[in-house]
This record gives structure tokens, C-alpha cells and sequence, in this order.
């Protein structure tokens, strides 16, 4: 490779965007070429200075409600009214999309926040809560005994879920029956709670879950959170208050 | 508001403003909702960024009309800054980059803008920019070649050149 091709390939290489037979070339050329060594550190200290000036522009703090609310003025006036829906729909699923394509994108990540998996699984862990609620549809096994409970789900999930008798806390156990979610055989422990019933899903901790997560659907209340290797979730219409103590009872 | 900070960001180095940047940010904002039905899905960031992009050479030919984008137009406009020699002994290390980055032509600084601070692999660049991978490459080339120019020391001017 001449010099010249060499300090072509300098920037690309420089960059990751050399495929790996290019990379090799250009590096068997740097171990001859004292020259090009040092086109290549002196490309690496401009970068990193580049770095470390830090020259990413702050967003001004207002900008933000400045879109909003420039947007809201653009849909505002009355004759306009259809394309403002459109506007506004467009608008919606503009940051439903990119919301989407951020959250998948890992480094954008923060730990806190729930993720769009999680927020999907939680409609179907409160739509299984509603569904249970329908006459016959709340247990499979019937029994306020933690230790018939228990063995009742032997053999027909891979894992044991913890059981808890929790009547004098105030959450009676009423039973347990099996539900499936994401195509996945899950645990659902029934308590009662005044007149409410809570269920209580259990399955396998899956990679990538937050350490714990809560929400709100259609009035019904869910708090997840793991518990060893188990992922468990509760759901009811019941205040958070009693949800968060049932957690603790649990986690206990 | 999704991908701001790199809306802005671009929009403040295309424009070297601030309060310029503001405006702009706005409009491609508003264009972006209302072009969004178009959208054909795929990377939002760079079809955000593409849209703030043009927003901003449209506002620089409509405001800006003796500023031209074209590669290494700084030789039009020589005097609007300190000369490289005084870049190189005034101010802190981050001012004389941020000087330098200016000096560089827009469609140069476009480039080391979503290359350096943005990480945009050069596939991602070409997407905003509507150039060619090549031309990417070698537009980022050149604008740092010309970058470490401008920020060589007087002294060590030569040498540099010599390599």
C-alpha cells in the first residue's frame, strides 16, 4: 500500500469503518511507514481533544416547552381543525416512534425507567388480572393453605413459586391457578384484600428486567419486582398502599 | 421532545449560534410533525437530524445570503475571525477549538459535528447529509486535516505540514 492510499484510508480506519482485510492492510503498512504512525496519533490527539473540550451544545432549559407550545399554536385555529388532528395524531406518533426506536437503543437505556417490554407485559399481566375476575376464571386450586397451594403447581411449571400465608396481615390466600403470558407458563397466586382480589404472577427472572417497576391501567394497580430468581408482579384494583405492604410481606 | 439535544446541537454548530440554533430547532420541529406521515420508518434520529439540517441551510440562505456552504468558502470570509496564528496562543484549549470547528466551511462541520460528537457511523452521516459515503469520507477527511491547521502552533506549523 503507498502512503498515499494509506492516508485515504487513515480517516475510515480511524473511524471503525474499515472492513477487517482493509484494517490489516493499513496496519501492515503502519509498521513501515513512520510517517503515517504519526498522521495516525496525531488524528487520535486531535480527537481526543476534540473530546475533551467538550464542545456538545447545552439545550436551553425552555426550548422544550417552547416546541410544545408553538405546536399547540399551530393547531389551535378553528378552520384548520381537521389537519390540526392530523397534526396532533402525527405528532403523537412521532414520539411514540422515536420513543420506540430510543428505547431499543441500548445506550440510551437509563435504569430507572420502565421499558416498552415491560410496559407491554404489564397490560397483559392486568388483562389476565381481568380476565381471572370473570366467574370460575379466578383459581384453579382453591385452598386458603399455603401448603396444598404449593405442591398444586408441582409439575406443571419448572419452578417453585413462593407461597405465602399472609391471612394475618391481611391478605387471605384464596388460591392459585397457571396463566400464559408472552407464550411463557406463569404462576398466578390469588389473595383477597377487603373486597378485592390480588393476583400475584410469578415466573423466571428474564435478562434485561429492571429491578422493579409499578403502573397504572385502566384503574388496575401493578408493582413488579424480583424476588431471588423470580420475577413477581403484582395486580389488583386495590390501592398502591396495599400493594406495596403485600410486596413487603413478600420480600420479607 | 425526542432527540433534541442532538437537534440543537447540530443546529447551534451549522448556524454558530445559540439563539440562532433556538429558532431553527423550532421550525424543524414544527416541519418534523408535519412531515411525519412520510416518514417511512427506520432511524428517527437521522430523519430528525436530516430534517434539522435542512431547515438550517434554508435559514442560512435565506439570512445569511453571503454565506456560502460550499467546501472551504472560509477563504470568503477571513477576516470574520482571529487568524490561526491567533487562535493558536489566545484563549483556553476549548475556546480554540470551538473557534477552529467555526472557521471550518458548513458542510465540514457538519460532518465532524455528527461524526465526533454525534458517534453517527459514516452510513448514518450520508443519510443526513444526502452525500455519498465516499464523499463523506472524504469531506471528513479533509475538514481535519484542515482543523489540526488551524490549531497547529505557529511554530510547529511546518513540521505539521511536513508530515
Amino acid at each position: 500500500m503507498a502512503c498515499e492510499e494509506s492516508r485515504e484510508l487513515l480517516h475510515a480506519y480511524l473511524d471503525g469503518e474499515l472492513d477487517a482485510p482493509r484494517a490489516a492492510e493499513f496496519e501492515r503498512h503502519l509498521e513501515g511507514c513512520a510517517a503515517c504512525v504519526r498522521a495516525l496519533e496525531s488524528q487520535e490527539s486531535l480527537r481526543s481533544s476534540l473530546q475533551r473540550a467538550q464542545l456538545y451544545e447545552t439545550t436551553p432549559p425552555g426550548l422544550h416547552a417552547k416546541i410544545r407550545s408553538k405546536l399547540r399554536d399551530s393547531v389551535a385555529p378553528p378552520s384548520r381543525r381537521v389537519f390540526a388532528w392530523q397534526l396532533l395524531a402525527a405528532a403523537a406518533a412521532l414520539i411514540l416512534a422515536v420513543g420506540i426506536s430510543w428505547k431499543i437503543v441500548p445506550r440510551f437505556r437509563s435504569g430507572t425507567s420502565t421499558s416498552l417490554a415491560e410496559s407491554a407485559l404489564a397490560a397483559e399481566l392486568v388483562d389476565a388480572h381481568i380476565r381471572s375476575l370473570q366467574p370460575g376464571h379466578l383459581t384453579d386450586v382453591v385452598s386458603t393453605d399455603q401448603h396444598t397451594v404449593k405442591p398444586w403447581f408441582d409439575g406443571k411449571i419448572a419452578f417453585a413459586p413462593p407461597v405465602r400465608d399472609l391471612a394475618e396481615e391481611g391478605f387471605p390466600l384464596v388460591g392459585g391457578r397457571l396463566d400464559v403470558l408472552q407464550g411463557q407458563t406463569v404462576a398466578a397466586l390469588v389473595y383477597g384484600r377487603r373486597k378485592h382480589f390480588i393476583s400475584v404472577f410469578v415466573w423466571p427472572e428474564r435478562a434485561g428486567e429492571a429491578e422493579q417497576y409499578t403502573g397504572t391501567r385502566n384503574g388496575y394497580q401493578w408493582i413488579s419486582w424480583r424476588q431471588g430468581e423470580l420475577r413477581l408482579c403484582a395486580v389488583s384494583d386495590t390501592n398502591r398502599d396495599d400493594l406495596v405492604a403485600l410486596k413487603d410481606f413478600f420480600s420479607r | 421532545m425526542p432527540h433534541l439535544r442532538a437537534a440543537f446541537n447540530l443546529a447551534r454548530w451549522l448556524l454558530r449560534s445559540r439563539a440562532d440554533a433556538e429558532d431553527v430547532a423550532q421550525e424543524a420541529y414544527l416541519r418534523a410533525f408535519r412531515f411525519f406521515p412520510g416518514f417511512q420508518g427506520g432511524d428517527a434520529r437521522a430523519w430528525l437530524l436530516q430534517i434539522v439540517r435542512n431547515t438550517c441551510y434554508t435559514w442560512l440562505e435565506k439570512n445569511r445570503a453571503m454565506e456560502s456552504p460550499v467546501e472551504f468558502a472560509e477563504e470568503q470570509f477571513p477576516s470574520s475571525g482571529p487568524s490561526p496564528e491567533a487562535l493558536a496562543v489566545t484563549g483556553s484549549e476549548r475556546e480554540r477549538l470551538s473557534r477552529a470547528l467555526e472557521t471550518l466551511p458548513a458542510r465540514s462541520r457538519e460532518v465532524l459535528v455528527l461524526r465526533e460528537m454525534e458517534g453517527c457511523s459514516y452510513k448514518e452521516i450520508a443519510s443526513i447529509t444526502s452525500i455519498p459515503i465516499g464523499t463523506v469520507m472524504s469531506t471528513l477527511s479533509r475538514a481535519r486535516e484542515r482543523l489540526q491547521e488551524l490549531l497547529a502552533a505557529p511554530g510547529r506549523k511546518e513540521t505539521l505540514r511536513g508530515l
